[in-house]
């Protein structure tokens, strides 16, 4: 049993990047050593009293020994220790995940069905992807613009549900370099499992570099802007822009100024249907598509930032 | 059992007595509802069995098998609620209980026999509704319907709601003629401390469906309203709170954990002492514990919630409660081996049943404690891990119970003997397939896989497939079963009155019983395991 050993828990376990994902790791080592010594005791003591006291014939006479107080003491006060040290260990741990830094680096986390929006104070925003320096306090404030989700980066052993009308915080300092999962794990609807960020641990230096480069963003072209936040909003998840393939909804590769099948008749796309698409998705649904899918980014976006993506759009041959 | 009163030795009896669909469907003998509990539960069972086959294959790979994600959340939804309010919570009691706890106390039928039949049509009437949701615009919330995406969804949350709600009904309904049957109709000489402990943990869960389940019913209730009107309790966008829900959902639904998993350990410790042929040990503290746990059931359901937002302290005080239970579950586990202990142990196929409870549900234990513990909690809280650990407990536990409770009761219902060998199979097969689906689950969520999932990252694959298969496996197994007994039913050798030997009331009637049970009221004088 090679991997009960704490130095090959991890062989279950996703890399631990964050300092609180050691301290969760020496934990759960206890536990699968404790769990697996209790199992043995119980299913072990089962299998060898089975086989030792099998029936041997049908007259067998079997003792009446209805109890034994001190065995019986002794096997509730004996788990009871065991799950007491168990549950303070585990509090600590908690504790100290709970504890934020006093001066953490702060990131807000939005999320919405089903991408996370991310903004630094410097005004940059991104979606889907957390960037961060290593070895620093971070500290992420955190809401939801529709139901319950729940932000969950298996490397670092943090996870905190994330709610619409009021804000949950969640801190963690990582260690190492690299890139790791954030999964959504509150279920959230249809592209609950699709909703998958990345978190990107680099160094100072690439970190200020990204957050310098990130910021020009409003001295691009046009067009270019659009596909940044065509990007941002997460639009790429369910609209395929390079191709013609079905995601969650239509792709959009190819379509400006093509005729298209809608609840409400055939349109051109053009200008006005794509900004009503965007404003109002409900208004004119591709034939094949579901309704209530798409949410409304009406009040999400201002007139330029809608005319960049229509601008991008249009681009898309 | 002290003086033992023989049923009749005539072939009537009460499935031959009366005929015909009206003597079935007005009926108010405990054992004809009782086996039209099972017809319908079956039923329920089978539909939930197929929904979790469906689970299984599109989660074969990564990417669409074949399931939109859209479908993929209805038929987890589908899965999770019927499996729990329409199979597990009612399963063992209603089915069981309704047959063998008043033949287990001596009694003539249940204290209120016209309730209990109105319990029956009352669960078959939300059974209906929540059927029907599935052929209007079906249901996507997941079994516990967290809000707000319970109020927003333009699924038919409202309809499937009002179902739980009125199954819930049933499930109170049938709780309070349980308690009332265990105080008042026990037969001469059969104290409290007398009855079998199946009765045991049949009392200890009705108490929990009389005190937990009107919080479930206002709670679902309050979500319609939400829907209906919205007044705003749950919705943060008209300033309520969406976390209050799962409060009060979890108020319910962890006691209602227990309404699963009591009755089977009642089985278990009837199984345990029969293949033994050996008294139980530690009758009180089985009889206690059962209580214990029920009473302090109710204070842990804030362990659901460790992530959710709720305070520190909040999680530090259920975290500590939740390792309480443990005691009392711990106690029961060394009591079932302490009653192994010099016994004269034999393999019928119930047997086999409740060792596969014993081993599985170790495990199921073990990895409860470890999510009670919080800081290992907040990594595995909502991943696979969680959905393996209560599989472990739900179908490990009370599956594996009611399964052994089946071919242990069987001859005494139907008058029959199962083929004990193909019956073993159906073991063999349900076990492995078992450990095959789940174990490698706990795996999954170890490596962070989130729970109700409909695509996956590539890392995830293998151990996916391996589980899918082993679902294959344990339909095979509940194929095979009802095989058996449909065999056993047609063609099976006429059972004795005591095929097991067994020491409790039920088995000195006649199999099957006559209709009021014993042709003369039984007297007690002895316990129940004396052997």
């Amino acid at each position: 049993m090679f991997w009960l050993s704490p130095a090959h828990a991890q062989t279950f376990m996703p890399t631990a990047a964050s300092d609180i994902a050691g301290d969760v790791d020496n934990l759960y080592s206890f536990l699968l050593i404790s769990s697996f010594i209790s199992c043995v005791i119980l299913i072990g003591g089962m299998i060898y009293f089975v086989y030792k006291y099998r029936r041997k014939s049908p007259n067998d006479k079997t003792p009446r020994i209805t109890h034994n107080n001190f065995l019986e003491f002794l096997w509730s006060f004996i788990p009871l220790v065991i799950f007491m040290v168990i549950f303070a260990w585990g509090w600590k741990v908690y504790h100290d995940m709970r504890s934020m830094p006093e001066n953490g680096l702060e990131i807000h986390v939005t999320g919405k069905q089903w991408a996370w929006e991310i903004q630094y104070k410097s005004g940059v925003t991104t979606s889907n992807e957390v960037v961060v320096p290593i070895d620093t306090d971070v500290k992420l404030i955190m809401t939801s613009r529709d139901v319950l989700h729940s932000f969950y980066v298996p490397s670092f052993r943090i996870k905190q549900d994330v709610i619409p009308g009021r804000y949950t915080t969640l801190w963690f300092n990582s260690n190492k370099l690299g890139e790791f999962h954030i999964f959504c794990t509150e279920y959230c609807g249809t592209s609950h499992s699709g909703m998958i960020g990345k978190l990107r641990v680099v160094t100072r230096e690439d970190y200020d570099k990204w957050l310098e480069q990130e910021s020009k963003f409003s001295t691009l072209p046009i067009a270019e802007r659009g596909a940044k936040l065509f990007q941002n909003k997460a639009c790429a998840s369910c609209h395929s822009v390079v191709d013609s393939s079905v995601r969650v909804g239509p792709a959009l590769y190819q379509k400006f100024g093509k005729q298209q099948i809608t609840s409400a008749g055939e349109v051109t796309v053009d200008e006005e249907y794509l900004r009503e698409s965007i404003l109002n998705p409900n208004a004119k649904i591709v034939k094949g598509f579901n309704p209530n899918i798409m949410p409304s980014f009406q009040g999400q976006l201002n007139e330029a930032e809608l005319l960049a993506i229509i601008e991008y759009i249009k681009g898309l041959k | 059992m002290g003086t033992a009163a023989h049923g009749s030795n005539s072939n009537v009896n009460y499935l031959n007595e009366f005929k015909g669909i009206k003597s079935w469907l007005l009926s108010l003998d405990h054992k004809r509802i009782g086996l039209m509990y099972m017809i319908s539960i079956l039923t329920f069972f089978f539909v939930g069995g197929i929904m979790a086959l469906l689970i299984r294959y599109e989660l074969f790979a990564p990417g669409k098998q074949l399931l939109s994600p859209d479908q993929y959340n209805q038929v987890m939804t589908y899965h999770g609620a019927m499996m729990v309010f329409m199979v597990i919570v009612p399963g063992i009691p209603a089915i069981l209980g309704n047959f063998f706890l008043p033949l287990q106390i001596g009694a003539a039928d249940v204290a209120f026999p016209k309730l209990n039949l109105a319990s029956w049509y009352v669960f078959m009437f939300g059974a209906a509704i929540a059927i029907s949701t599935f052929f209007s615009t079906k249901v996507d919330t997941g079994w516990t319907f967290y809000t707000p995406y319970s109020i927003k969804t333009g699924t038919a949350v409202v309809a499937m709601v009002l179902a739980a709600f009125v199954m819930g009904m049933s499930s109170i309904l049938t709780g309070l003629n349980f308690i009332v049957t265990v105080h008042k109709l026990r037969a001469p000489g059969m104290t409290m401390f007398k009855v079998p402990l199946f009765v045991w943990a049949i009392y200890s869960t009705a108490i929990l469906q009389v005190i937990a389940t009107p919080v479930l019913a206002i709670t679902l209730l309050l979500l319609a309203a939400e829907r209906l009107f919205g007044v705003g309790v749950f919705d943060p966008a008209l300033g309520g709170d969406p976390v209050l829900f799962q409060h009060f959902f979890w108020f319910y639904s962890h006691p209602a954990v227990y309404i699963m998993i009591l009755p089977a350990m009642g089985i278990v410790s009837e199984l345990i002492s029969a293949f033994s042929h050996k008294v139980i040990f530690g009758y009180k503290a089985i009889a206690y514990s059962s209580l214990g746990i029920a009473a302090v059931s109710f204070i842990v359901w804030g362990h659901h919630m460790f992530v959710s937002g709720q305070s520190e302290i909040a999680g530090v005080l259920f975290s500590f409660l939740t390792m309480l239970v443990g005691v009392p579950t711990a106690i029961k586990m060394f009591n079932w081996l302490a009653t192994l202990y010099r016994g004269s142990v034999t393999f019928y196929s119930p047997m086999l049943y409740a060792l596969g409870f014993l081993f599985l549900f170790a495990i199921g234990g073990v990895t409860g404690i470890m999510l009670a513990s919080m800081g290992v909690d907040v990594h595995f809280h909502d991943t696979y891990f969680v959905v393996a650990h209560f599989h472990y407990v739900m179908v490990g536990g009370t599956l594996m119970a009611l399964m052994g409770g089946f071919y242990y009761w069987f001859p005494k219902m139907f008058g029959k003997m199962v083929d004990d060998r193909l019956a073993r199979m159906t073991f063999v097969l349900i076990f492995i397939g078992f450990n095959v689906t789940f174990f490698p689950q706990f795996i999954l969520g170890a490596m962070g896989m989130p729970r109700r999932y409909f695509d996956y990252i590539a890392p995830y694959e293998s151990l996916n497939k391996i589980s899918t298969m082993g679902s294959w496996l344990i339909a095979s197994g509940f194929l095979l079963s009802l095989y058996a007994m449909i065999k056993a039913l047609k063609s099976g050798e006429k059972a004795p009155s005591n095929p097991w030997g067994a020491k409790t009331l039920e088995w000195q009637t006649s199999s099957p019983p006559p209709h009021f049970n014993f042709d003369k009221k039984p007297t007690v004088t002895g316990g129940p395991y004396d052997y």
